[in-house]
């Protein structure tokens, strides 16, 4: 075997520290490929030593999680014997560099982890932040992510059903491209990483092995700086066609009882997929490398062992059962090769041209992976902005036009109409609306669907944000009548050595653990993205939440959209006018400052269970959650939405523009048919509701506002994004 | 009665129209695979929307020559109703059983929405059950759905009212607003010169029930229902 007397020069990303361990563990110096495994298994990426300490806090169990954070996705009972799994993951760093290329294996990877564990895919979604508008880089990089997004899951056939957007000169340097997948599996029928058992097959199946994405995962774990785009080489290249061709040939091997044990190929390639499996059966690999079915000639250990190249998985069978499952494979015109074995030795062996390449003990190679406490300050409280300390627009319905106009509440239309969002014929809600709903093929019930986060009140308050995002999540399932059930979530933040980013990321974790304990909604998979900086500035803290939950019937359930005329308009929760870190503050009265909404937990759930009682019940027609521009923009998209306006005649105690542009937490819209019934249910469950207009007309009326056309509505929402990316 | 429906590599909406076929038929079809060379004795071929081989090479270009087409092309010949959806309309025009070709989108993107489609003829066996002139709703989900042929070509399309479906506003009228991809003339449907074979870019099995959103699509299939029972 070679070896390096002394200590190498490029420590490829590991710490002096970090390398002394590594010593220990060999007890003598690793080789170029040994060290090039150690350097991606201890890389931010794969090892979450920044996070694990606090990812350990959040809660992950409950009488619905059949699979907590581990695996490579995250799994829930939604009874009749199905399970719904799914997880969130970024790829923020290769988007960047390469928008459609990026955005596409981001989601050709979420599909993956969760086609691994036995699910069939039946929806995608997305969160994705991009700088300035006015920035020159932003056009092509919404260009590029949205067709790599669509050019994937299209070319598959799995629905891409929702997802949120944000532009904000933070990212200019570092957009965010996080996609999320969820499937349905039999409870009965879930495959896990574990290479349990010794003399099995290990076998490679999927596309051939080449050079791209080398050291990917070591990429998205620094800083960009000004030569970033010299990266290219790392990003990977997708073919959604060979995925689709490994869905269906995985599907059908799943339907066998032939997989002792199955992990997809993903950061760090063959790597990290045989060190789990074999670390996680405790059990030893050994792979003959020269089997790998390669792409090109003259490829190295190294090469092979990092290579991130796309639409590959690593499977252990029964023994015996590889000529039957070769036969699938072949069927679908894939690779399939056996490479190795397992045995009891806990070593990952590396055979190459008849000679040992390398020789690690796993154990120590996961279980002596940096975690690092690293240092935070808190973000310091912001001061709370009173309403009147924010000036009131001249025209409340000229301010609602704009806001409705704006880059951050406008209709994503253009974005979502280039997904294909109806493909597997159950697309109940589509985007647009709260939370996508996605019928459970072949039953009555259906899966809500949200992803949400409001960087802006995680910047000014990490924990109140942290509790917000999974509250607003939780909010837009509830708001269509499910019974949210549980979370992933993806915590995109910037370099976690600087204790002021550390804090934002402890803050967050905090807040957000609080609220999945209050709203019974556990974290049951997620994916954390750090060191999204580019020379020394980070992107505002962004831990996006997916929220999954269950409606049991889905023709019970509500829409955002307003219905019969007359019907009784009501807002459920407290309105106290927080413009504080508000979108109209920050957009139209000098900036984004103070301190953002509070979040209470209790409240939350009381409201969100009553609201969801009463679509249930019938007596809830249309839902809307308030967020982003408060009252008035959800009132003018419950217009928009369904084609007609309300007269809303509420004369509010406090200053109108507060009324109608404030932030206040756990809010919604409702309408109803039958007013006093509502009101005395309320009343019954401690929650405040307002009375506040009628549905009716084809205009919106607010206080203190003349009327404004839906038609006029319609056309300022609709106008934005389609005329900026059609501009040069 | 029995239909059947061509599954090749990275067809994906094979199950989509399996659902409405059953649910207009009373009988699950055949999922026939591409590599087979012969197809069972049915009354009635689906190809489906998807991305057979990725779009590789041209939408629709590699499936046509996959072994199972040939006997496909024989049975339409012979005058067996067939159906193709959207990339099932790329392959049955590349496979020559119906004129014209599907090009990218004039706007270049991948186009996902309902459309109003005005029927052209009500008189074949898959659009028995809708009226002439009447105006439906389904959706279209695709990049490559820019018909185009030469104008020798098209006039005899019109001629023989070879068109059954058209791009079109509310009202019926036709205008470029009203085109989700720039087709020719609108054109949203063929059919072939024996009025057996239609292809056609819209999905009318994505708006077959209700909880989807609508129902016009559900027409063609109870029309391929009544027409294979008769």
């Amino acid at each position: 075997m070679s070896q390096t007397a002394t200590r190498p020069d490029d420590l490829m990303g590991l710490s002096e520290d970090e390398y002394d361990t590594i010593l220990d563990i060999m007890g003598r110096a690793p080789n170029f490929t040994e060290l090039s495994i150690f350097s991606v298994m201890w890389s931010e990426h794969c090892s979450y030593k920044s996070s694990k300490f606090w990812l350990k806090t959040l809660p992950t169990e409950g009488p619905q999680v059949i699979q907590g954070p581990g695996e490579n996705a995250g799994v829930i009972d939604i009874g009749d014997g199905l399970a719904a799994i799914f997880k969130i993951e970024s790829h923020n760093h290769p988007s960047f560099i390469e928008p459609y290329q990026g955005a596409a294996t981001g989601v050709g990877g979420i599909l993956r982890d969760v086609f691994t564990m036995g699910a069939r895919p039946v929806a995608n979604m997305n969160a994705l932040r991009f700088g300035s508008p006015d920035h020159p880089k932003t056009r092509h990089l919404v260009d590029g992510v949205v067709a790599g997004i669509g050019g994937y899951g299209n070319c598959i056939g799995v629905p891409t059903v929702g997802g949120e957007v944000n532009f904000d000169p933070a990212y200019n340097g570092n957009i965010l491209v996080n996609a999320m997948t969820v499937g349905i599996a039999n409870t009965d029928k879930i495959f896990y990483s574990a290479a349990a058992g010794t003399g099995l097959p290990v076998v490679y199946v999927g596309s051939k092995t080449g050079r791209d994405g080398i050291h990917g995962a070591t990429m998205a774990s620094a800083e960009f700086d000004d030569d970033s785009a010299e990266k290219r080489p790392t990003v990977q290249v997708g073919d959604p066609f060979t995925e689709k061709l490994l869905l269906e040939a995985c599907l059908e091997l799943m339907a066998t009882d032939a997989i002792v044990a199955i992990q997809d190929m993903g950061a760090a390639g063959l790597t990290s997929s045989s060190v789990e499996m074999a670390s996680k059966g405790e059990v030893g690999i050994t792979l003959t490398l020269d089997d790998v079915p390669m792409r090109e000639t003259g490829m190295q250990p190294f090469e092979l062992m990092l290579s991130e190249s796309q639409e590959r998985m690593l499977m252990v069978l029964k023994p015996g059962r590889e000529d039957e499952a070769r036969a699938i494979f072949e069927k679908w015109e894939l690779d399939f090769a056996v490479i190795g074995e397992t045995n009891d030795s806990e070593r990952l062996v590396l055979m190459w041209e008849g000679e040992v390449a390398a020789d690690i003990p796993v154990p120590p190679l996961v279980a002596a992976a940096p975690e690092y406490e690293r240092p935070w300050t808190a973000t310091p409280p912001r001061e709370v902005v009173s309403p009147d300390a924010v000036p009131a627009p001249m025209d409340p319905g000229a301010a609602l036009l704009t806001l409705i106009e704006s880059p951050d509440l406008c209709s994503r239309r253009w974005i979502w109409e280039q997904y294909d969002h109806m493909v597997m014929g159950d697309t109940v809600g589509r985007p647009g609306g709260d939370a996508a709903l996605v019928r459970v093929h072949g039953t009555g019930k259906a899966l809500a669907i949200s992803t949400d986060c409001t960087p802006r009140y995680v910047e000014a308050n990490p924990v109140e944000g942290g509790k917000q995002a999974v509250a607003e999540a939780w909010r837009n399932v509830t708001a269509t009548g499910a019974t949210p059930l549980a979370v992933t979530n993806n915590l995109n933040f910037g370099n976690p050595e600087r204790p002021e980013i550390m804090g934002q990321l402890v803050g967050a974790v905090q807040g957000m653990g609080a609220a999945c304990t209050a709203l019974d909604s556990p974290v049951v998979s997620g994916n954390v993205s750090l060191y999204n900086e580019t020379n020394g500035a980070a992107i505002l803290p962004t831990p996006v939440i997916g929220c999954v939950g269950l409606l049991d019937d889905v023709t019970t359930r509500a829409s955002a959209a307003f219905g019969d005329d007359g019907e009784a308009v009501f807002v459920v929760g407290e309105t106290t006018g927080w413009l504080g870190c508000s979108i109209y503050q920050r957009d139209m009265a000098g900036g984004s400052a103070g301190a953002p909404p509070p979040v209470d937990l209790d409240l939350e759930r009381r409201n969100g269970d009553f609201v969801r009682a009463g679509i249930l019940s019938g007596r809830i027609s249309a839902c809307h959650d308030v967020s982003d521009g408060g009252l008035a923009v959800a009132l003018a998209e419950m217009a928009i939405a369904g084609h007609t306006g309300a007269e809303i005649d509420h004369d509010p105690a406090i200053p109108v523009h507060a009324w109608l542009f404030g932030e206040d937490q756990a809010r919604y819209v409702v309408t109803t048919g039958d007013p006093d019934g509502l009101e005395a249910a309320a009343k019954a469950a401690g929650v405040p509701v307002n009375r506040i207009g009628r549905v009716g007309g084809a205009a919106l009326t607010l206080p203190g506002a003349g009327p404004i056309s839906v038609a006029s509505l319609r056309e300022a929402h609709e106008r934005w994004l389609p005329e900026y990316m059609a501009s040069r | 009665m029995s239909a059947a429906v061509i599954v090749f590599p990275g067809s994906n909406c094979d199950r989509d129209v399996a659902v409405s076929l059953e649910a207009a038929m009373g009988r699950a079809p055949y999922m026939v695979w591409h590599g087979d060379s012969e197809l069972p004795d049915v009354d009635l071929i689906v190809v489906p929307g998807g991305f057979s081989y990725g779009d590789y090479l041209r939408s629709g270009a590699m499936a046509a020559n996959s072994p199972v087409m040939r006997e496909v092309v024989a049975r339409a010949n012979a005058g067996t109703p067939t159906l193709g959806i959207c990339n099932g309309f790329q392959v049955l025009t590349e496979c020559g059983l119906l004129p014209g070709v599907l090009m990218r989108n004039a706007s270049l993107k991948f186009v996902c929405r309902d459309v109003d489609l005005r029927v052209e003829r009500a008189d074949t066996v898959f659009t028995r059950h809708y009226r002439e002139g009447q105006v439906i709703r389904i959706p279209v989900a695709h990049h490559d759905g820019n018909y185009f042929t030469d104008p020798d070509t098209l006039k005899a399309l019109e001629d023989n009212r070879q068109v059954a479906f058209r791009y079109c506003a509310p009202d019926g009228s036709l205008s470029e607003d009203s085109n989700p991809n720039g087709s020719l003339a609108n054109i949203a449907g063929v059919l072939n010169a024996g009025g057996n074979v239609l292809g056609m870019m819209p999905h009318p099995e994505r708006l077959a029930e209700a909880l989807l959103g609508g129902t016009d699509g559900a027409p063609m299939f109870a029309s391929l229902a009544e027409a294979v029972a008769a």
